[in-house]
């Protein structure tokens, strides 16, 4: 399915993304970046997926564009295949746009609605030069494997549910047959009914294409369930990577903790018997994000040594990947922890818009 | 022992006229919640849970219209009050949180303004007093250093801090009851964890009434002692939260539960959607309206609508054929396993 078929799909080496914040009408001075991006690293490998999570404003979008060179790169390196493609021109990336399509969150705006579901489906396939005789039935069999009937080529997006839009952008994404799929949020803005309809298809749809996916998502219920390993961000770094498995049993890290005991679990009698840690305050501003370790503003086991002074690497432990000083420490139960005062930070981003369910 | 209700509804219609025909958006729903209770009502999009809330509060768009029932809070009866006898109430007896802080504040008026306003309107309040009583508004939903705050506009605020400005608009009045729209949708869940906080300390402490609106049955299972599951503009299984998630009867709930990926259940379960798509709610429905996508559909559904009737105390189910009382921990274990 690949050139090279070795080594991971995709790896990425110290990734950096910072967006420069101007000011001044003549001057236009450069005088800070959002830092949205700021040392990730991590590897994907053939036909495993790869989950991204975080709140909004973590960077877990960025990262995804940047991978497919929507974004320019800061600083870092990222291989696709073996290739480096940090930076190549748009000529040298054409044949491998091919390879790595994208599926966003709001089946809405991301449909074109002045084109029929057909002519959407097949522009891939034009552009690629890949158009002329066939181009009919192979429309047709997208939409089919997806899950549409075959007569929704000639409609238009506007007749479509929530649901079934999401899957016109699977077909859409799915003509080149490509390797690497980048999914932001792909069921976000879907009910839970329809949720798990799409969420099915897209674990049937690797399984007979082999395709990779990295699947970013805020919901992490879902992310678990979809992916083989989880990365946690937050501020534009890594916080853990673990098996997906291990996650919720074995958390390390001190975000990763508080960020799963916050999602409510559909089940009162759980609800109630467990302690949920609360994270006081808002995320800070990723233009001005905190020294040292990224998360102490906020984290509940924060320790007056080195967490405050020393930025800690992001290290292997228990299988998992963990940023943190004293990740031993907490598992062990030796630093509990204590609620915060709390700490507003104004002028960061506003939240992303979440699913409207009415 | 249950307490009187504070809000009593009974057979609840809602109609809208559109371009397309007459959409039956609330088909004969009936509740009651007491002070001090948190009363879920759970759904997905378009099966009226929202437009329940705007018909109460007497704020439905123009296209919409009550068409039948009774909504008594007070000893009054909320749905033949005039406009100058419902803005009595809005606000003052009832409160009302929104989903999207940032569109129901006024991005033009200062936060402090917009907390001023139902003070001097509802108490007569002067400007000094009024500022009083918002700084200790903002203190009780966490907002810190509230005074300096006051001048601040909403874009000034990140999204949970406006949920947080919302929730102080809405207690300004000590409202008896309170309605929270999907208040968590638009946040993280850290900050939802948050906001939720918030709610459950207001009802503990001052024994109001809260209405929880949210697709969320996670949120739900944490918050609301009653919930009322609704599908096509009908209460399709009512009862406590307990049993509900416990011994979920009806197929549509069962559907939704085994439809979420679960933290806390075994990884690649599979997972169960629901088949089809929602009801087009242009007619009265005639049959049971979950029928066309339902795994235990009998005959009779597809000939008239069922009845909501109690399978146990405390817990009633419109179906025909109710989903076996062990269905959903035998299916939950066996796929944990």
């Amino acid at each position: 399915m690949s050139a090279n078929g070795a080594g991971p799909l995709v790896q990425v080496d110290d990734l950096k993304v910072w967006f420069p914040i101007r000011s001044g009408v003549v001057m236009d001075r450069h005088v800070g970046d959002v830092k949205a991006v700021d040392g990730v690293s991590l590897t994907i490998e053939r036909g495993e997926t790869l989950g991204l999570v975080g709140e909004s404003g973590c960077g877990k979008s960025t990262v995804g564009r940047a991978l497919l060179r929507l974004y320019e790169p800061t600083a870092g390196r990222i291989l696709f295949d073996g290739t480096d493609i940090t930076h190549l021109g748009e000529g040298e990336m054409r044949p491998l746009r091919k390879r790595m399509q994208m599926i966003f969150q709001d089946p809405y705006a991301s449909l074109n609605p002045r084109h029929s579901v057909g002519r959407m489906v097949g522009e891939p396939l034009r552009v690629h030069g890949r158009g002329g005789k066939g181009l009919g039935q192979k429309v047709r069999e997208l939409l089919q494997t997806v899950g549409l009937p075959a007569d929704a080529a000639t409609r238009y997006p506007h007749e479509f549910s929530g649901g079934q839009r999401q899957r016109i952008g699977l077909a859409r994404a799915l003509a080149l047959n490509p390797d690497f799929l980048v999914c932001d949020e792909p069921v976000s803005a879907l009910d839970v009914s329809i949720q798990a309809q799409i969420v099915n298809l897209m674990e049937k749809l690797q399984r007979d294409f082999e395709l990779t996916y990295l699947f970013i998502a805020h919901d992490l219920a879902v992310v678990r369930h979809i992916s083989d390993r989880i990365a946690v961000m937050y501020l534009g770094q890594i916080m853990e990577l673990s098996p997906a498995d291990d996650l919720y049993d074995n958390p390390l890290h001190p975000y990763t903790i508080s960020l799963l005991s916050a999602i409510p679990i559909p089940d009162p009698a759980i609800e109630r018997s467990r302690t949920s840690i609360l994270l006081q305050g808002d995320l800070p501003s990723p233009a001005n994000p905190p020294q040292a370790c990224r998360f102490h503003t906020r984290c509940p086991f924060v320790q007056e040594k080195l967490c405050r002074d020393e930025e800690p690497a992001l290290r292997p432990l228990e299988g998992h990947l963990v940023k943190c000083h004293y990740a031993e420490q907490i598992k062990a139960g030796e630093i509990q922890p204590r609620r915060r005062e709390v700490v507003f930070e104004a002028g960061m981003p506003p939240p992303a818009y979440e699913p409207p369910p009415v | 022992m249950r307490r009187e209700p504070i809000l009593a509804v009974e057979d609840l219609h809602v109609e809208f006229w559109t371009g397309r025909g007459t959409v039956r958006a609330v088909n004969g729903i009936s509740f009651e919640i007491a002070p001090g209770e948190t009363l879920g009502i759970v759904g997905e999009s378009g099966c009226g849970k929202s437009v329940t809330s705007l018909a109460l509060l007497g704020i439905l768009p123009r296209a919409g219209r009550v068409t039948r029932g009774t909504a008594t809070f007070g000893g009054r009866d909320l749905l033949k009050l005039n406009d100058e006898q419902l803005r009595a109430v809005r606000g003052r007896e009832i409160g009302m949180i929104f989903q999207d802080p940032m569109t129901s504040l006024n991005p033009v008026l200062s936060i402090g303004k917009q907390i001023r306003e139902p003070l001097e309107a509802h108490f007569g309040m002067d400007r000094e007093q009024a500022d009083k009583r918002a700084v200790e508004l903002l203190d009780q939903v966490g907002i810190p250093s509230a005074k300096q705050r006051l001048k601040d506009y909403p874009h000034q605020f990140s999204g949970g801090m406006r949920q947080r400005a919302m929730i102080a608009m809405a207690l300004t009045c000590e409202p008896k009851l309170l309605i929270a729209d999907e208040p968590t949708t638009a946040l993280d869940v850290t900050i939802q964890a948050q906001i939720l906080e918030v709610l459950k300390e207001l009802v503990a402490e001052r024994d109001t009434a809260l209405i929880l609106i949210t697709h969320d049955l996670g949120v739900v299972a944490g918050m609301c002692e009653r919930v009322n599951v609704m599908y096509a503009g009908m209460f399709m299984e009512t009862g406590t939260a307990s049993r509900l998630f416990a011994q979920p009867r009806h197929p549509y709930t069962l559907g939704l539960l085994q439809s979420v990926p679960r933290l806390d259940a075994g990884r690649r379960q599979e997972l169960q959607p629901i088949p089809g798509a929602p009801r087009n709610m242009l007619s009265a429905p005639t049959e049971c309206p979950f029928a066309p996508r339902c795994r235990f559909e009998v005959e009779q559904s597809r000939q008239q609508v069922p009845p909501l009737e109690p399978v146990e105390p405390d817990h009633d189910v419109r179906c025909f054929n109710p989903v076996p009382a062990d269905e959903w921990q035998r299916t939950r274990l066996g796929g944990a396993a």
